[in-house]
Parts: C-alpha cells; sequence; structure tokens
C-alpha cells in the first residue's frame, strides 16, 4: 500500500530534468556550435569554441584562475584547521556555539560580504582614512582592486567550508592513539604530525575540495573587489553570456569549468567513502 | 594538554572569529554614519533608512524579492516535501540514482546553474522575468528541502507508520495522524530556508532575471558597481539582519522534536 506514494517524487524529478538537467545538455550542445555575425547561435558544428580557450589570453585567465583556487585553498587550510582544532578541543555545548558563529557569515551572501570589504579597503575606506588621520600615510594606499584583495575576498568568503569537514574529522579522531603517542613519549608537534594530520586527512581533502570547487567558480568575489586584471574564469564566462554575447564560447568555458567540477566532486566523494571505511575500521 | 597551549588556541579562534565578522560590523555601523563620502565617523542617524522608504526602485525591488521568495519557497517546499516522503520509500539502489540527481543542483557551481538556464529560457522563448526567477530558484531550492526533509523521515524510521496501517488507518489517515506531526517542524524550516535563499540569491538571478524582476540583491549590485554609498550600507544592513532572522527561525523549526538528536544544523 505504501509503494503507490512512490509517485510523488515525480513531480521534483521531472523539475529537475527539465529545469537543471536539459539546461546542463543544452549547454554541452551549444558549445559545439558556431556564433553568428550578431550573436545569434548558428546552427553548425565546431571544435573553434575549444580551441579557442588555448588561445594565450584565455590560457592566462584560466591560470590566474586555477593559481588564485590554489592559494585560496592553500590559506583556508593555513587559517582553518588551527580554528577547527581549537573547536574540536572546546566542550560539547561550546563547540556547536563556535560553529554556529563561524558559519552564520557563510549565509549572508557574497555581495554583500565583498561589498563590506570595499567599505574597509577602498582610497576612502576605513583604513586609508585611519592612517591619514594618524599621520602614517600622505597619499592613500591603494589596497582594492588587485590581485591580492581577491584573494583576501576569497579566503574571507570561503573559510567557513574548510572549517567544517576538518572540524568533523577531527572530532572522530580517536583520542586513545594520541595519548599512546604521548605516553611512548612524543613530542606535541611530532603527534600532531605523524598521528593528527594523517588520521584527518579525509577531512582536509573533502574541506580542500569544497573550497576549490567554489573559488574556480567564483565571479563575485573578483567583480567586486578585483580590477580588470584580475578577472578569473567566472567572470570571462559571465561577461561572454551577458555583454560579448558569444554563447558557444562561453558555454565551452563553462565545459571546462563543469569538467574541473566533476572530476574534483568524484574525487570528494571517493574521500567520503575513505573517511566512511576508516570510521568502521576504527570502531 | 597545558593551560597555556589552550589559551593560545582560544586566542586564535576569537582572532579568526573578529577577521570573520568586523567587515560585517563596519558594514553596519557605517550605515548609521552621517558623512555620504568618507569614513569619518560624523555622528548617528536614521536617515539613510528613511531615504530608502522614499526610494521607488528600492522598493521596486523589496516586492519583486518578496513576491519572488514566496513563490519559489512555496513550490520548492511543496514538490521537496513530496519527493522526501516517496524517496523515503525506494529501495537503496533506485534510491541512489534518484538521490544523485537530487543533490547535484547543491554541488554544481552557481554560475553554471545559472547561465545553463538562461540557455533553457532562451531556448524555449521564454522572456526573462519573475517566471524565471522562481522557475529558478524553485530549482535550487528543492535539494535542500528534501535533504531536510529526509532527515527528520529517516529519524521516524518505518516503525510508526506501519503501526498505524496494522490499525486499520488509511494511507491519507496515517499521514495525516503520524507522518505530518512528524516532518511539520521540518516542512516550516524548508519554507523558511528557501525563502531565505531565494531573497540571497544573486549569481543565478544575475543570469535569469528581466528588466521587471530586479530584486534587492541585483538592485544593490548594480549600487555597488557605481561605488560606496549609505544607502547600500543600510541596504545590506537590512538584508544580513533578515537573513540572520531567517535562518536562526529555520534551525529553531528544524531543531524541534529532534532534540535527542539534533544531527548537523542545517545551516553548516
Amino acid at each position: 500500500m505504501l509503494s503507490r506514494t512512490r509517485w510523488l517524487s515525480v513531480p521534483a524529478l521531472l523539475w529537475l530534468a527539465f529545469f537543471f538537467l536539459i539546461p546542463l545538455l543544452l549547454v554541452i550542445a551549444l558549445s559545439f556550435l558556431e556564433r553568428g555575425t550578431y550573436g545569434q547561435v548558428v546552427y553548425a558544428f565546431t571544435l573553434n569554441n575549444y580551441s579557442r580557450i588555448a588561445d594565450p589570453l584565455y590560457g592566462e585567465v584560466l591560470l590566474e584562475t586555477l593559481a588564485v583556487s590554489l592559494l585560496t585553498t592553500f590559506l583556508t587550510l593555513l587559517i582553518g584547521y588551527p580554528l577547527a582544532y581549537h573547536i574540536a578541543r572546546l566542550e560539547r555545548g561550546w563547540q556547536h556555539t563556535w560553529l554556529l558563529l563561524v558559519m552564520m557569515p557563510f549565509w549572508i551572501n557574497f555581495l554583500v560580504r565583498s561589498y563590506a570589504w570595499v567599505v574597509i579597503l577602498r582610497s576612502q575606506g576605513v583604513i586609508n582614512t585611519l592612517l591619514l588621520s594618524l599621520g602614517l600615510i600622505d597619499q592613500p594606499l591603494s589596497l582594492l582592486y588587485n590581485s591580492a584583495a581577491v584573494l583576501l575576498g576569497m579566503v574571507y568568503a570561503l573559510l567557513p567550508f574548510m572549517v567544517l569537514p576538518v572540524y568533523v574529522s577531527l572530532e572522530q579522531l580517536d583520542r586513545r592513539k594520541l595519548e599512546a603517542a604521548y605516553d611512548l613519549g612524543a613530542s606535541p608537534w611530532r603527534a600532531f604530525w605523524h598521528i593528527t594530520l594523517p588520521l584527518t586527512k579525509s577531512g582536509v581533502v573533502t574541506g580542500s575540495i569544497l573550497v576549490f570547487v567554489s573559488s574556480i567558480g567564483m565571479f563575485v568575489v573578483p567583480d567586486v573587489m578585483g580590477g580588470a586584471k584580475s578577472a578569473l574564469i567566472g567572470n570571462v564566462i559571465q561577461n561572454q553570456f551577458l555583454s560579448a554575447r558569444d554563447w558557444p564560447f562561453g558555454s565551452a568555458l563553462s565545459i571546462v569549468l563543469m569538467l574541473l567540477s566533476v572530476m574534483l566532486i568524484f574525487l570528494y566523494f571517493r574521500a567520503i567513502r575513505v573517511q566512511e571505511r576508516e570510521g568502521r575500521e576504527e570502531r | 594538554m597545558t593551560g597555556k597551549r589552550s589559551r593560545l588556541f582560544s586566542a586564535y579562534g576569537w582572532f579568526v572569529l573578529v577577521f570573520l565578522y568586523l567587515p560585517i560590523i563596519v558594514l553596519m555601523l557605517y550605515s548609521f554614519n552621517q558623512s555620504r563620502i568618507n569614513a569619518v565617523w560624523t555622528g548617528f542617524t536614521w536617515k539613510w533608512y528613511l531615504s530608502l522608504l522614499e526610494n521607488r526602485h528600492a522598493m521596486e525591488a523589496l516586492a519583486n524579492s518578496l513576491t519572488i521568495a514566496a513563490w519559489s519557497s512555496l513550490l520548492a517546499t511543496l514538490l521537496g516535501t513530496l519527493a522526501a516522503l516517496a524517496l523515503h520509500r525506494y529501495a537503496a539502489g533506485v534510491k541512489a540514482v534518484l538521490n544523485g540527481l537530487i543533490y547535484l543542483p547543491i554541488i554544481i557551481p552557481d554560475i553554471l546553474m545559472g547561465l545553463s538556464l538562461l540557455v533553457l529560457f532562451s531556448q524555449i522563448g521564454m522572456s526573462l522575468g519573475k517566471l524565471t526567477m522562481i522557475a529558478a530558484h524553485v530549482t535550487f531550492g528543492i535539494s535542500f528541502v528534501v535533504v531536510i526533509i529526509s532527515a527528520r523521515l529517516a529519524g521516524m524510521g518505518n516503525e510508526l507508520e506501519e503501526a498505524a496501517q496494522d490499525l486499520g488507518a488509511s494511507p491519507w489517515q496515517t499521514f495525516r495522524h503520524v507522518t505530518l506531526p512528524v516532518i511539520a517542524p521540518g516542512v516550516v524550516a524548508s519554507l523558511l530556508l528557501t525563502f531565505t535563499m531565494s531573497l540571497d540569491d544573486f549569481v543565478i538571478s544575475f543570469f535569469v532575471a528581466g528588466p521587471n524582476s530586479t530584486t534587492l540583491p541585483l538592485y544593490i549590485y548594480g549600487l555597488v558597481k557605481r561605488g560606496v554609498s549609505p544607502e547600500v550600507n543600510a541596504l545590506s544592513t537590512l538584508m544580513i539582519a533578515v537573513t540572520i532572522l531567517l535562518l536562526v527561525a529555520a534551525e529553531v523549526f528544524r531543531r524541534k522534536g529532534m532534540e535527542k538528536e539534533p544531527g548537523n544544523s542545517l545551516i553548516m
């Protein structure tokens, strides 16, 4: 009798098929079509859109995107791991409060959070006004609209994505192993390096993939905090769709982005499976 | 563990929290500053908030945001709840495949979802406006609803429903008196969460909005591109306040009746 309720999932599945799967397939198809003189799509097969990505101009953007994303991932790990470590050492109740505090900004949209940095960093911003009035500088510093600002914005935006999975794996860590290491005379640093870090590898991998995937698709932060030179692939894609009106090329760029993401998401699921297996072996 | 190292980690933790919150707090503070041009504090004022009330564009964006958020949260919650109820009964193998389709929208980069929807709407000749916005917001909302409702159903197990049926309850009676009370707080949490997500969304909306469907984030973006102004600070402050209020409410409902095993917070 209960099995009759299965059709209830049909509306949602149809909805997602129509508004999620089909659009993705359309983008794939579009990436193999030509662009007409007036920005319209011409239904003729071509691989040009993909070969154009190899153009040094776009190759550079792609490299810049990968570099910024890697750096963002590294910095969020560097800042996020000790924070997660701190939270995992607190009492249960406090752990929850701290996690809420860390995750809350994540739900305020990236646009508003990037804009908050503009208020602080721009030439008449909080920092420059403060330094000028203290007489430490005579000219406002240009803190905004460069790659460093973009990196700051990205790390700021994505830090919570790193803290949560690392915290989860630290939480599951079997403390007896650490005690054993200490009993055998290991220094705290040695114990961390040989026991804590390897045992929380899956959390680090999960966090890194979440941050990296979010970084390579990011366009709000570079758009608001970066200058013309710090455009990432997300900005180029957005530009192809909304200003340059070269949808086929924009689609090809998106497919590259999608492939990168899917590859990483695949790794992510593998990391999760490893985590589950490790969890089972512990018990 | 020595106390000294504990204090060091504590200090570090607070330092990172300050890094996370300081920009937001500074932004909020400056929405009450009298000076229009620079960052010097010249006195407290409400005038930027009052001027928003008289700003026709801002009010229009607010109305659009609320309309789109209301419709999309209702639709996403309805579709997502029904799907979660059905998925609860599928065999493990089928469930895994369907779950894949349902959870994929959560992990795919927003920009891809936005531009692929733009391509779809242009292919089927649907002009961009409130309808396309609602359709897009429903699409990213459904998955989160399924996650929330499924968690409640998993907590309930099958026993209660089976017992009700054994005692002669019809499927409808079972649903009305057994299943619904269990998932009700989750449904409210889903409504609040999808409403918040719709209100907050910028990237996907950016691609599928038409001239008459500018929402608050899109309006803020237009202003941000022209530079810093106290009105944007005020508008952003309002958005932050509303987001946090809605999230806290959603979290309270999600936890209702799950005291023993509250699981992961939905905002994490």
